[in-house]
């Protein structure tokens, strides 16, 4: 039984990680679709309209994976987590059901027209679809941030006589105060790799000497946007986010923190690796205090550490959740440094120049996915035990009826799969980049 | 309450199949019908722009049934674990062998991808099919209402059943015949020339094979499953369903013959629907029915969430399908008429 329901959570966290790497992408591409078709129509410019048909290419590959990744992961909401599913239906189908009234159906639709329908809207009736398209998919990433903070954090609900959860309150659900911090954090750390993306292209473009005029509109855009981005993902939504945890799940900020004792004055660690056996952080470099004022706001406060806990309620994977949570904050904070620096050089006219800040925005591109990834699991591994927190263990919610044969056979099937959608992405995208917004405008006219 | 949100969802399910069916149609007959490179893009552009739209109502179904009836959600997806997975995958590989043989125009890997979108269409019309049929025949469920399939046991009716067995291999050819000619008027509809022709030609073969499935699948289910018989009897208004399938399988010859596309189109649109209202109503009010002891049956009852739920559900839903409608006229609209075989489509 413990066997299985080990498959059954790297089956979900594979799924559900490699589909993340998609809507990150479409949901901040979208924002800066926004930015640069609205620039198009204000400028009157086909520059720019050149420019949003380009990345317009790249959002429609990323979406159709996103789209087909997304589908395995509604379904198995069901198929792997059959009695998680089946006591809290009633409340995550709310959710789920509108994400795909609300948003899917938005959004498929005017992708198509989005991506087909240029010639015959008309710029005004473009730019509707381009906004369209970018309000679909931050509906969806609201509908689903609902989805799970409900699980961090659920309200709104009521046991019934079977034991069933079942919605008593709507707006409890939908205006979750845990949704309302983890919403902004979410978009914004898609933001951040959308402006990331859209910057390493540019800089790829001035770095080689191609395409100069689009090189410089992509990291001037993206650079405005990112530095913008990155710093909202600091403050304040990073810190309440934080300070959500500590308050609701003090456990978690333990786990995440690596604080083994409980202690007024806590300190921040900012390296070191917890060692759970020993209860102790080995080789610690620590901000005397800081962790007490990050999150009561005073520099005594009392923060409870993980022995105030008993060990069945900890974190199933502490170093796991201390070290993304680690990956996160710092790769953070160096956005925060790259961003600062471009944008000043951009500031005084030197950005385009300056062949080693181009280098590093070339090189950043992998690093929000790995931030954005690493939130992810810090959330989702901090939440372990539980399924839904404090209601449900992860190991009540499994499917009982599958085997663990079963799930490593489609765990499998979907790491073959997924391996492939991953190489034709890369190829795809790399393909619409080595042609260039320049020769774009011959392929699409023919095909528009 | 619960008997409202049953309808809605069978009715969601069917919008599904009518709308998706029509891709799968077209990815089953397009080798056939186009027979180069022009032609076979001029049949996936006249799924192109909406093929994506139409698989959201399977998403949408998937997630009303979720929440309105989480019980069946949860027994019927871990229950057939296996197929749905395998599902997922087909209508993984559908969906990338439509949009990279757009992205990629290349000779060597084009009839890669049309391949690939043929055998993932096909399969997946015989799989929905399958499923259909172990909804109807009724699935191994114990008294917690869970139950497990594998793909295939002896392919015989009875205890052990599997996915497969005769019966549901039949109503999973009957679906194949059935949403081959439905995406061969599509494609009728929306094109002209040589693929027009061909494609008449397949539908018209193709019924004559849909109406003798239809009587074999529909005497097998009324032996398969005595409630839908019983239910029909007792209730006679029901018959309406059924009479709309026929009403529409006939319709599809007649306008087929006079070259009225439209409506022939329409006509296997409202075949679709009513044969599979009619499964729906022959069920209601089990969901699931349980091949082992009738009582433990998941019903609209018994599986249902809690009514304030319920009730809420319906504010946000009527909101949502007002403006899924809103955009499918809009949509439809927008690139309504036929595509051209020539470079140039919009
Ligand atoms: C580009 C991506 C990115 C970046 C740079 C950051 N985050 Fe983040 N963070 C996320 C992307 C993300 C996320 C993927 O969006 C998460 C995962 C789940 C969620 O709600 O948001 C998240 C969760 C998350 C959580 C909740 C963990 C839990 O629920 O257990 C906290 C406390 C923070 N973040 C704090 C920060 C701080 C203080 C940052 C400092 C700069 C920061 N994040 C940068
Ligand atoms: C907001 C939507 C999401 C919901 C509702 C959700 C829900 C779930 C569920 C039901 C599980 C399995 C049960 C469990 O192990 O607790 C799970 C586990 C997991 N998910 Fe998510 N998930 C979401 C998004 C993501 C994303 C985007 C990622 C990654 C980038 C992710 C990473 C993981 C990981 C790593 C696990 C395994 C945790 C463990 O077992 O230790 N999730 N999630
Ligand atoms: C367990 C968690 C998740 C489930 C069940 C899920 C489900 C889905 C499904 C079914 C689709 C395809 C929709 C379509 O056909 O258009 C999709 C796409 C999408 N998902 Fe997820 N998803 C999950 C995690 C996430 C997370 C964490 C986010 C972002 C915060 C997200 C944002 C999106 C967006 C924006 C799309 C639109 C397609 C795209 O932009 O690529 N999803 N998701």
């Amino acid at each position: 039984m413990d066997d299985a329901l080990t498959v059954h959570r790297l089956h979900f966290a594979f799924t559900a990680t490699f589909h993340y790497l998609f809507p990150q992408l479409t949901m901040g591409l979208a924002l800066l679709l926004v930015v640069l078709k609205t620039m198009a129509l204000r400028t009157g410019e086909e520059h720019y309209n050149r420019a949003v048909r380009f990345w317009g290419k790249i959002f429609g590959i990323s979406f159709a994976l996103g789209v087909v990744t997304g589908i395995p992961l509604e379904f198995q909401f069901g198929t792997n987590w059959a009695r998680f599913s089946r006591a809290a239906g009633g409340v995550i189908g709310q959710t789920l059901g509108m994400e795909g009234m609300f948003a899917f159906f938005l959004e498929s639709t005017f992708l198509g027209l989005f991506l087909f329908g240029e010639k015959r809207l008309g710029p005004v009736g473009h730019w509707v679809a381009t906004v369209l398209v970018f309000v679909g998919s931050w509906v969806s990433g609201f509908f689903i941030v609902a989805t799970f903070s409900w699980m961090q954090h659920p309200v709104g609900y009521a046991l019934d006589a079977n034991n069933q959860i079942v919605l008593s309150s709507f707006w409890a659900l939908v205006l979750n105060p845990w949704t309302l911090w983890a919403y902004p954090h979410v978009m914004i750390g898609a933001a951040v790799t959308g402006c990331f993306v859209m910057a390493s292209v540019g800089a790829f473009y001035l770095l080689s000497g191609r395409q100069l005029a689009y090189g410089r509109t992509f990291v001037r855009v993206a650079v405005m946007v990112g530095l913008a981005a990155v710093l909202l993902q600091l403050l304040p939504t990073g810190d309440m986010q934080g300070r959500l945890v500590a308050h609701h799940q003090p456990v978690t900020l333990a786990a995440m923190e690596g604080l083994f004792d409980t202690q007024q004055g806590a300190p921040l660690a900012i390296l070191g690796q917890p060692d759970v056996e020993k209860r102790r952080l080995d080789n610690p470099l620590v901000i005397p205090r800081m962790l007490s004022f990050l999150t009561y706001r005073r520099w005594s406060a009392e923060v409870k550490g993980l022995d105030s806990f008993p060990p069945q309620d900890w974190p199933s994977n502490i170093p796991l959740v201390y070290y993304c949570y680690h990956v996160m904050v710092g790769l953070g904070t160096m956005f925060i440094a790259l961003m600062a620096v471009a944008g000043w050089l951009l500031w005084r006219g030197k950005l385009y120049g300056s062949r080693p800040v181009l280098w590093l925005l070339m090189l950043a591109l992998p690093f929000p996915y790995i931030a954005n990834t690493a939130g992810w699991i810090t959330a989702e591994a901090g939440r372990q035990p539980w399924i839904i927190y404090g209601l449900m263990r992860t190991r009540d919610g499994v499917s009982a009826q599958v085997s663990a044969g079963n799930a490593w056979f489609t765990l499998i099937g979907f790491m073959g799969l997924y391996t492939v959608l991953g190489i034709l992405f890369l190829f795809l995208v790399r393909r619409e980049i080595e042609h260039g917004p320049e020769q774009e405008v011959q392929g699409l006219t023919a095909e528009a | 309450m619960e008997t409202l949100w049953f309808c809605l969802v069978a009715v969601m399910i069917a919008v599904y199949v009518v709308l998706d069916g029509y891709d799968l149609g077209a990815g089953i007959i397009h080798l056939f019908v186009a027979r180069n490179d022009g032609e076979r893009r001029a049949v996936l552009r006249s799924i192109g722009p909406l093929w994506d739209g139409n698989e959201v109502w399977l998403l949408a179904g998937g997630a009303t049934l979720f929440f309105a009836f989480p019980a069946v959600y949860a027994a019927g997806f871990s229950g057939f674990y296996l197929p749905l997975m395998i599902v997922l995958w087909l209508l993984v590989g559908r969906g990338l062998s439509i949009e990279f043989r757009n992205h990629l125009k290349n000779a060597i890997w084009a009839p890669f991808w049309d391949a690939m979108f043929f055998l993932c269409s096909l399969l997946l019309a015989v799989f929905f099919g399958a499923a259909l049929g172990n909804v109807v025949r009724g699935v191994p469920l114990d008294e917690h209402g869970a139950f497990f399939e594998p793909l295939w046991t002896n392919f015989r009716l009875g205890a052990e059943t599997g996915i497969f067995d005769w019966y549901t291999i039949i109503v999973g050819l009957a679906a194949f015949c059935t949403l081959a000619v439905h995406g061969a008027l599509w494609v009728a509809l929306k094109t002209e020339g040589a693929v027009n022709e061909r494609s008449r030609a397949v539908a018209k073969v193709g019924w004559w094979g849909v109406a003798g499935l239809t009587l074999i699948v529909t005497g097998l289910t009324f032996r398969v499953q005595p409630q839908v018989p019983a239910r029909l009897a007792a209730q006679p208004w029901g018959y309406v369903f059924p009479a709309l399938a026929l009403a529409g399988l006939f319709s599809m010859a007649w306008f087929l013959a006079r070259r009225e596309e439209c409506r022939a189109f329409l006509g296997s649109c409202a075949y679709i629907l009513g044969m599979l209202t009619s499964a729906a109503f022959g069920l209601y009010p089990c969901v699931l029915p349980a091949s082992t002891n009738p009582a433990w049956s998941l019903t609209v009852h018994n599986s249902k969430t809690g009514d304030y739920a319920m009730r809420v559900g319906l504010v946000w839903w009527t909101i949502g399908m007002v403006l899924v409608i809103g955009y499918f006229v809009f949509v439809n609209r927008h690139f309504a008429g036929k595509v051209r075989t020539e470079e140039n489509g919009y």
